[in-house]
C-alpha cells in the first residue's frame, strides 16, 4: 500500500496546500513538528496517558444485540466514541493537537466549530493544558447551540461570533484561517476535521486512527475475524477516516461513508458533497466540493450541524475515486428515525451525525445476513441535539 | 527580458515608463460588479483620470479567505449580480473600448479559475488584454502549471511575498514576472494604522533579490502611507480603502441623477491618495 499523503500533501489528485503565502512557513513548521513528535516516545506516552486517563479510552466495541435482532440482518457492533470525555470523537484530535501546541511553545489556540463539539473539545483541552482559547462559531450556529456556547465559556474559552457569509461552519473555518493569518506568530490553529491544507488532513487522520485501530483489535478479540462492513458518518470526515484508515489494506472489508442528504439530494437543501459535488479547491485543499459552475461554494444543509459542510476531506475524495470506499446519502428524516430506533432498542441517544450512520445500517441490514459482521462508528452522543430534535418534531407536526 | 515573441506586456511598459520618470505606480483594487458591472466601468475610467497607473480587478468569490470585512462585503454585493470571470473580462474590455490605457491585473482566488478551465482562461486573458493575475491562495508549491502557462501566454502571474516568507523568497522570485507583491503585514486585506515592524527592511531585502518592480500592499489607505512607501517602492496597492470609498458612495452611484457626484468623490479620494489634487 502506498503511503499517503505524498511529500506535497497529496492523496492522488486531492489535498495540497492552497493558502496565502503568509501561512506557508507556519504549515511547513507544523508538519515538521508533527513528524518529529509523532516519533517521540515521550510525546506518545503523554498522548496515550491523556487518552486513557482523561478521555476514558479505550472506548467499548459494543454488540448491539437488540438492534441486531430487530433488523434481522448482520451482527451489529457499535464503536462507542460517544463515551469519550466531552461526548464525541473530537477530543482524540483536540488532545493531540493541543499537546503539539504546547510542545511548539504556542500559548494561544484557536478552533472553528459548527455544532460546538470540536469547540467544546478544544476549550476542554485548552483548560487542561493551560492555553488561551478562542473558538470561531457562526452566528446562526450560536443561536442554534446556546448550550455549547455556554459550555465553552464555562471552560474559559472565548466564543467569537462569525457574521460573514452563511454564518455557519464554513464561514467559521474561513474566519479561523483569517485570524490565524494575522496571528500566526504566537497562535496554534487546532483544526477539527480531516480537511484544510496539508498537514491537517494527515495529522487529524493519524490522531483519529485510534478509533479504527481499537476497533480492528477488538473485533478480532471478540469474533476472531474482520467485519464485513464498516459504516461511519461523514461531514469533513474525521471520525470516518479514523475508523477506515486501519482497514484500508483489508480489501475484504467494505467501507461506507454516510453523508447528509438534508431534505433530499433532489432538493437544493443537502450536504451531499460526495454524491453531487465536483472537484475544487476549498479551505486550503483540493477535494470534492458543493459549488456552482463558476466555482462559487454553495451553502450546505443538514439537520446535523456537524455534517452541514459543503466540503469533504481530501483522503475521502481519493478513497471514492479509487473505489476503496463508498459514500451514500441519508436524509434528515431517515436520520431522525434511526436516532429514535437506537434510543428505543439500545437505550443510547446518538448524535444526529452518528444517526446518519445508523440509518444507513438499517438499509444495509436488509441485504446482509446474520453470519456477517457490521461495525458502526457511533461518533458522538445526542445530548447536544435534544433541542434540535424537539424543534424538528414540533415543526413537523405543525 | 521579452517573452516568447509576444508583444511587450502593457504592465512591463508602465513600470518602465514610471521608473524613467522616477515615479511610483499607484495600483488601486476594486471588486468588479460592486455595486454593479456597468458602474465598475465608470469607476475604472474615473480611477485612471485621477492618476491610477495599474488596476487590480477583483473577481468576487464566496469564500475570500485572504480578505478582510470590507472586500468580503464588496464580494457579497457583486455576487448578487452573479458576477463571474467572464463579467470581469467584459468589464475590462468595455473600459478599454472607452479609452482606458491602464494595465489590468485580475485578482482572483484559484477555484473560479479551475472551474473556468485553464485553456479557456489564458485564451480569454490574452483576448481581453489582461496583463497579469494575482491568486492569493496559490503558493509556489501549487502553481507550477499556472506559471508555465503564464509564461507561454505572456501574462504575468504576480507572486506574493509575506513577512513570514523568509528563506522561501528566493524560490518565489525565481522566474517570476510582472512585479513582486510584498504583503505589508501579517493578516488579511484591510486598512491598518501600523505595519509589520520591519516592513521597510523586509521590502528592501526583497528588492535586493529581484530585478522586477516591487510593490507593497495590504492596509495602505492614506496619502501619508502612499508617500511613505513610494519613497522606496515601485508600486503601492490600495485596496480596501478604495472599496470602502466605493461602498460609501453607493447611494450616489446607484442614483442616475447623482452618479456623477459619486464618481467625483471617488476621483477626489484617489487624487488625494496620489497627492496630485
Amino acid at each position: 500500500m502506498k503511503i499517503l499523503p505524498d511529500a506535497k500533501g497529496r492523496f492522488g489528485d486531492f489535498g495540497g496546500r492552497y493558502v496565502p503565502e503568509t501561512l506557508m512557513n507556519a504549515l511547513i513548521e507544523l508538519e515538521d513538528a508533527y513528524r518529529q513528535y509523532a516519533e517521540d516516545p515521550e510525546f506518545q506516552e503523554e498522548l496515550n496517558y491523556l487518552l486513557k486517563e482523561y478521555s476514558g479510552r479505550e472506548t467499548p466495541l459494543y454488540y448491539a444485540e437488540r438492534l441486531t435482532e430487530q433488523l434481522g440482518g448482520p451482527k451489529i457492533y457499535l464503536k462507542r466514541e460517544d463515551l469519550n470525555h466531552t461526548g464525541a470523537h473530537k477530543i482524540n484530535n483536540a488532545i493531540g493537537q493541543g499537546l503539539l501546541a504546547k510542545r511548539t511553545g504556542k500559548q494561544k489556540v484557536i478552533a472553528e466549530t459548527g455544532a460546538g463539539q470540536h469547540g467544546v473539545a478544544t476549550a476542554t483541552v485548552a483548560a487542561l493544558l493551560g492555553l488561551e482559547c478562542k473558538v470561531f462559531m457562526g452566528e446562526e450556529d450560536i443561536k442554534r447551540q446556546q448550550l455549547n456556547v455556554f459550555r465553552m465559556n464555562m471552560l474559559g474559552a472565548e466564543v467569537v461570533p462569525v457574521t460573514s457569509g452563511t454564518r455557519t461552519l464554513k464561514d467559521a473555518g474561513n474566519e479561523a484561517l483569517r485570524y490565524w493569518v494575522s496571528n500566526v506568530d504566537d497562535t496554534f490553529y487546532i483544526l477539527g476535521s480531516a480537511v484544510g491544507p496539508h498537514p491537517y488532513p494527515m495529522m487529524v487522520r493519524n490522531f483519529q486512527r485510534i478509533i479504527g485501530d481499537e476497533t480492528r483489535r477488538q473485533i478480532l478479540e471478540k469474533e476472531n475475524r474482520l467485519p464485513h462492513t464498516v459504516v461511519a458518518a461523514i461531514g469533513g470526515g474525521s471520525n470516518a477516516i479514523g475508523m477506515f484508515y486501519p482497514f484500508i489494506g483489508d480489501e475484504a472489508v467494505r467501507l461506507i461513508g454516510v453523508e447528509a442528504a438534508g431534505r433530499g439530494i433532489d432538493t437544493p437543501l443537502h450536504a451531499a458533497t460526495m454524491s453531487l459535488g465536483t472537484k475544487g479547491v476549498f479551505q486550503g485543499s483540493m477535494s470534492y466540493l458543493l459549488q456552482d459552475e463558476y466555482g462559487q461554494v454553495q451553502e450546505a444543509h443538514s439537520i446535523s450541524a456537524g455534517l452541514d459542510y459543503p466540503g469533504v476531506g481530501p483522503e475521502h475524495s481519493y478513497l471514492k475515486d479509487i473505489e476503496r470506499a463508498q459514500y451514500v446519502p441519508i436524509t434528515d428524516a431517515e436520520a431522525i428515525d434511526a436516532l429514535k430506533l437506537l434510543c428505543r432498542t439500545e437505550g443510547i441517544i446518538p448524535a444526529l451525525e452518528s444517526a446518519h450512520a445508523i440509518a444507513h445500517t438499517v438499509k444495509l441490514a436488509k441485504e446482509m445476513t446474520p453470519d456477517q459482521l457490521l461495525v458502526v462508528c457511533l461518533s458522538g452522543r445526542g445530548d447536544k441535539d435534544v433541542e434540535s430534535i424537539m424543534r424538528y418534531e414540533q415543526e413537523g407536526s405543525l | 527580458m521579452s517573452v516568447t515573441g509576444q508583444s511587450q506586456n502593457r504592465m512591463d511598459v508602465t513600470f518602465a515608463t514610471l521608473k524613467e520618470k522616477g515615479e511610483t505606480a499607484l495600483i488601486p483594487f476594486l471588486t468588479v460588479g460592486d455595486p454593479d458591472p456597468q458602474t465598475t466601468v465608470d469607476v475604472i475610467m474615473e480611477l485612471e483620470a485621477a492618476g491610477a497607473n495599474i488596476l487590480e480587478l477583483g473577481v468576487p468569490y464566496s469564500d475570500p479567505l485572504a480578505d478582510g470585512p470590507v472586500i468580503q462585503r464588496a464580494s457579497q454585493r457583486a455576487l448578487t449580480h452573479r458576477v463571474t470571470i467572464d463579467t470581469c473580462l467584459h468589464v475590462a474590455k468595455q473600459a478599454r473600448e472607452r479609452g482606458s490605457q491602464m494595465p489590468f491585473v485580475l485578482f482572483t482566488y484559484y477555484n473560479p479559475i479551475l472551474q473556468y478551465g485553464l485553456d479557456r482562461f489564458f485564451e480569454e486573458l490574452q483576448r481581453n488584454d489582461i496583463s497579469g493575475m494575482i491568486i492569493p491562495d496559490l503558493p509556489i508549491e501549487e502553481s507550477e502549471e499556472m506559471r508555465a502557462r503564464s509564461r507561454a501566454a505572456g501574462v504575468s502571474l504576480v507572486p506574493l511575498v509575506a513577512p513570514t516568507s523568509h528563506e522561501r523568497i528566493a524560490s518565489i522570485l525565481n522566474g517570476a514576472q510582472g512585479f513582486v507583491y510584498c504583503v505589508s503585514s501579517l493578516g488579511v486585506t484591510g486598512e491598518r494604522t501600523s505595519f509589520h515592524s520591519n516592513v521597510e527592511q523586509f521590502i528592501k531585502s526583497v528588492q535586493a533579490s529581484t530585478d522586477l518592480p516591487v510593490a507593497v500592499g495590504f492596509g495602505i489607505s492614506s496619502h501619508e502611507q502612499v508617500k511613505q512607501f513610494s519613497a522606496f517602492c515601485d508600486g503601492v496597492v490600495v485596496g480596501s480603502a478604495i472599496v470602502r470609498q466605493i461602498e460609501s458612495q453607493i447611494p450616489l452611484l446607484t442614483d442616475p441623477a447623482r452618479k456623477a457626484d459619486g464618481l467625483q468623490q471617488i476621483h477626489q479620494f484617489v487624487a488625494d491618495l496620489k497627492g496630485t489634487r
